[in-house]
């Protein structure tokens, strides 16, 4: 095969992953925390169903908004699958390694964020505004703490790229001898995590109360295929949160080179690694309430110290 | 590129000042481009009758650079200022406004061709009075001429820090001219040397805006008419970066201790990060962009800062990385600062008033300033794949190329500086998130906005000139990147084009590809083929499309604008959490109804946040100035004869000291 072909089939397959996995993760954490509530709950496959029949209905639009609100599901979803495509999923050689490393992961995910506040301004409503002021305050308390736990994890494998991080850790390159560092920055990053894709403690994707919501005060005029469009990226910015942390942390199984056998290795372990993460997601929001939103800033400020350790960690232990 | 306009006709004489103004920054981007790809420097000069002063011009790569982003600004604000000035027709005189805006744009073009030390100052006074003059353009307003006066005295106590920096440099080199600064008679001991950095920074720093020389910028950026906003924010603060590259790089032949570069790096963080939160509390848009201007000029700083100390430990091809994504930045930063005053001023022409909170709505009235002003709001939020991200992403590779640094202090230091680079980078996000959101978007605010139009069209071609740049400089730096290691590579002494541009020039991978890569143009595709993605599942998963319009739930009352989220409603959150820095009071007041304290008549809610430069640093200086003063008034009696002893009184002392 030729090497152009290999790429595009690579990035065909990792869209394709990246896309069914998405509604199956958001699924998931409902249901584990249906089980702890002592639901039956709706089955995994639910978010499916719910897509299929929101791309169906007709949506409602504001004669409010302009041209921004209707783009900007678009804009969202292009942005968060472009992020998507620059993480590792089942090989460590993704193809579109070159088109960005972490920083460019991070800020692509910004240019959604920015998009998102704007359509929540757009239609006029005070619940929008409030979404958007509340997310802007969160992304800027986690972006410098993303920035620095990832940093940590470069110096280790001596780059900045994504796969070649992964790459590298698969093959047991570089590794130093002591994981303290990396387990900071993966505390600090989980915390990220949490934050960046709206989950319990600092956002509650199940409730539609003002005094609480962020995302889904930013959607709440969505209706039809937007808020499916928007929905489906909010799935994928979990799966592409939950990619990282597999992949970068524990990129065991993943394929390193490009063989069938190989790469049906990796879509397995790729699958049950995330799925042990929603899981974990689902677990911990059953154990937490959700955090006042100025207690959140304690709470990302300890996941800044985190990732600082890290950094201070690395070099400590190397010198 | 200076006219004195005779036509009596104020439509002509704006016509008349446009087009002069035009053609020479024609000529500017030609001399510009010549200038960074010619093979050696040009030099030319005049003598004078005065004695050290020569009127010598000198294009080398770095002033060619200076030169073509002061002309690339230049066109679109001449452009611009064809619609724009009419705004200004029927009070103040146009011929002025027109002349002293070509006389500017020409000082600012000298400043960066100067190679005589004296001829420099001359022309840098030139540039801060012809300045001085255009802010004041609208004197009849108080808060316009105090705005006037405080940029005068700053800007005068930055050029006595320059002035002493070029004694010092004379003093050694015997000579103004630029050539002998860099070659001195007699070796500079190392304390003079730290001398002249300090001065330079101090005196540079001041008109750049670096933190807390910074104070005069929000008042004096913002009371000037737009288009010399756009002149002041986008390129003259700029000299200030030029002049010191120049010292410290060429004059001082880039030999300098650690600190020197660990300094700069610091006012450049602090500066960057505090330009951001102060504008995000601002609401006037103008005043909200003059602090962006020192949130950019300190990630500039950052970005050289980080360059120096690479220079320092003899790390040289992470040197010119450092400065040449400071170098980027520059251009980059004077794009999209220039269309975003471009763009609050087409807002001030249609709404008449600078306050967002009266906006709204806007982008339906006036689609062409919205779409272009969201263009320059993505790129200074750096957001991909325009120009901002693509400069902001090399300062960040250069940061984290730290890593080999043999000192632990800085190894720390640059990944920290990186951390507030990012954050720098989302409140930016915020804050344009809040100037476009509110002032374009929803419901009109007022009356003004509900009745604004959108601008004529030479207007729009000025803002569409930067708009098209910023988008075209973070697509393609492989146009940029080779003409700007030109002006690195004589300063640090090596070209690394070659090691920046990977894959033919479409990707960046800073150093090697195994450390770092990004490719501006792949993700503008990947944005786009996954958007048409998103189209193609809609339509897969959905069919054709049918909209029904509703309007938006207002909670069961009809919606108005005074529902709608406010600009400080928006920055609550911010300025709660980072509530040390700005030390707000807030002030309510509370008119009960008499018949009940469950009813309030009225509500006042006042709510300030402390100038803590101006309260602390500054109000106790000028009080010792002016108690001083005060005291020196004694000498000041009026009396011809005490003023003839105290000349004579001077003479007989200055014959003392000379026998």
């Amino acid at each position: 095969m030729p090497p152009i072909v290999q790429s595009l089939l690579l990035v065909t397959a990792q869209v394709i992953v990246l896309l069914a996995v998405s509604p199956f993760l958001v699924g998931l954490i409902r249901k584990v925390k249906a089980r702890f509530q002592c639901r039956q709950g709706a089955g995994v496959f639910q978010p499916y169903a719910d897509l299929a029949k929101l791309f169906h209905k007709q949506p409602v639009l504001s004669t409010t908004t302009s041209w921004i609100f209707t783009a900007t599901p678009y804009i969202l979803f292009a942005s968060t699958l472009s992020a998507g495509l620059l993480v590792p999923t089942l090989s460590s050689q993704a193809p579109l390694n070159f088109a960005g490393n972490i920083i460019a992961l991070v800020y692509l995910l910004a240019l959604g964020t920015f998009f998102l506040i704007l359509a929540g301004l757009d239609a006029g409503s005070a619940f929008g505004g409030m979404g958007g002021s509340r997310e802007a305050i969160v992304a800027s308390l986690t972006e410098p703490t993303m920035i620095l736990s990832v940093f940590t994890i470069a110096l280790t494998a001596g780059s900045t790229n994504l796969s070649t991080i992964v790459h590298k850790t698969a093959l047991l390159e570089g590794i130093v001898t002591d994981p303290s560092p990396h387990l900071m920055a993966l505390a600090a990053l989980f915390i990220v995590t949490l934050a960046e894709t709206g989950r319990v403690p600092v956002d509650n994707p199940a409730t539609h109360l003002e005094l609480t919501m962020i995302h889904e005060a930013m959607v709440l005029e969505y209706s039809g295929r937007y808020l499916a469009l928007v929905e489906w990226a909010a799935g994928l910015k979990l799966a592409v949160f939950l990619s990282l942390i597999a992949n970068v942390f524990a990129p065991w199984g993943i394929a390193t080179t490009l063989t069938p056998a190989a790469l049906a290795i990796g879509l397995v372990a790729y699958a049950v690694k995330i799925a042990g993460l929603a899981v974990s997601i689902g677990v911990l929001e059953c154990m937490f309430a959700k955090l006042r939103l100025f207690r959140v800033t304690d709470l990302l400020g300890v996941a800044f110290i985190l990732a600082l350790l890290g950094l201070l960690f690395f070099y400590i232990l190397r010198s | 590129m200076v006219l004195p306009l005779y036509p009596r006709q104020p439509d002509t004489q704006r016509l008349a000042a446009s087009i002069c103004a035009s053609v020479a920054a024609g000529a500017g981007i030609a001399l510009g481009l010549l200038g960074l790809t010619a093979p050696e420097p040009v030099a030319f000069s005049i003598s004078s009758t005065a004695p050290l002063l020569v009127f010598a011009i000198r294009i080398d790569p770095l002033s060619a650079f200076f030169v073509l982003t002061i002309s690339l600004v230049g066109l679109a604000a001449a452009i611009y200022a064809v619609g724009y000035v009419r705004h200004f027709q029927g009070g103040t005189s146009i011929a002025a406004l027109g002349s002293l805006a070509n006389g500017f744009l020409l000082s600012m073009t000298l400043v960066v061709l100067a190679d005589n030390g004296l001829f420099f100052l001359m022309v840098w006074e030139l540039m801060s009075l012809a300045s001085y003059f255009l802010v004041v353009t609208e004197h009849e307003k108080t808060d316009v001429r105090y705005a006037g006066f405080f940029y005068l005295a700053m800007t005068h106590i930055g050029t006595a820090f320059i002035a002493l920096a070029y004694l010092i440099l004379f003093q050694s080199a015997g000579s103004f001219s630029f050539e002998a600064f860099r070659h001195p008679e007699r070796a500079v001991p190392e304390e003079i040397r730290t001398l002249i950095f300090l001065a330079a920074l101090i005196g540079f720093g001041t008109k750049a805006g670096i933190v807390p020389l910074h104070v005069w910028l929000p008042y004096a950026h913002p009371a000037a008419p737009s288009h010399i906003s756009a002149l002041m924010s986008g390129v003259m603060i700029k000299t200030a970066i030029y002049a010191l590259i120049r010292i410290y790089f060429d004059f001082l032949g880039g030999q300098f201790p650690w600190w020197w570069g660990f300094l700069v790096l610091l006012a450049g963080a602090l500066s960057a990060i505090l330009g951001v939160m102060y504008a995000l509390m601002e609401h006037d848009l103008k005043r909200l962009l003059a602090f962006h201007s020192v949130e950019n000029i300190g990630i500039i700083l950052l970005s050289i800062g980080a360059g120096m100390i690479f220079q320092t430990y003899g790390l040289k091809e992470f040197a010119a990385l450092g400065l040449l994504a400071g170098l980027y930045h520059t251009i980059n930063h004077a794009m999209f600062k220039t269309l975003l005053f471009l763009g609050a001023g087409s807002l001030l022409y249609a709404a008449h008033t600078r306050n967002m909170e009266e906006y709204g709505g806007l982008l339906r009235r006036m689609p062409w300033t919205g779409l272009f002003f969201l263009i320059g709001a993505v790129s200074i939020s750096a957001l991909p794949p325009t120009n901002g991200f693509v400069s902001e992403w090399l300062i960040f590779q250069t940061l984290f190329l730290s890593v080999q640094l043999p000192d632990l202090l800085l190894k720390l230091m640059l990944p920290i500086a990186a951390a507030i680079l990012a954050l720098t980078g989302v409140l930016a996000l915020a804050c344009f998130a809040k100037a476009f959101g509110i002032s374009f978007l929803a419901l009109p605010r007022s009356a003004h906005a509900r009745h604004a139009e959108e601008v004529p069209a030479a207007m729009k071609i000025g803002m569409g000139i930067p708009a098209l740049l910023c988008i075209g400089l973070g697509l393609a730096p492989m146009a940029a990147i080779p003409l700007l290691d030109r002006i690195t590579e004589p300063l640090t002494g090596v070209s690394i084009a070659g090691k920046v541009l990977a894959l033919d020039g479409w990707a960046l991978a800073p150093v090697n590809m195994e450390f770092s890569s990004l490719s501006p143009s792949m993700l503008a595709a990947m944005l786009i083929l996954t958007g048409l993605l998103g189209l193609a599942l809609a339509f897969l998963f959905g069919g054709r499309l049918a909209k029904r319009y509703y309007k938006t739930w207002g909670c069961g009352m009809n919606l108005s604008p005074r529902m709608e989220y406010t600009a400080t409603g928006f920055v609550q959150p911010i300025k709660r959490v980072f509530s040390t820095i700005y030390q707000p009071t807030v002030k309510l007041e509370t008119e009960f109804l008499q018949e009940s304290r469950y009813f309030a008549k009225q509500r006042k809610f006042e709510l300030h946040i402390e100038p803590v430069f101006e309260k602390h640093l500054y109000d106790p200086a000028v009080r010792v100035f002016l108690k001083i003063a005060d005291r020196l008034r004694l000498l000041q009696a009026g009396s011809l004869h005490l003023y003839l002893a105290y000349i004579f009184v001077t003479l007989a002392v200055l014959l003392l000291f000379a026998v």
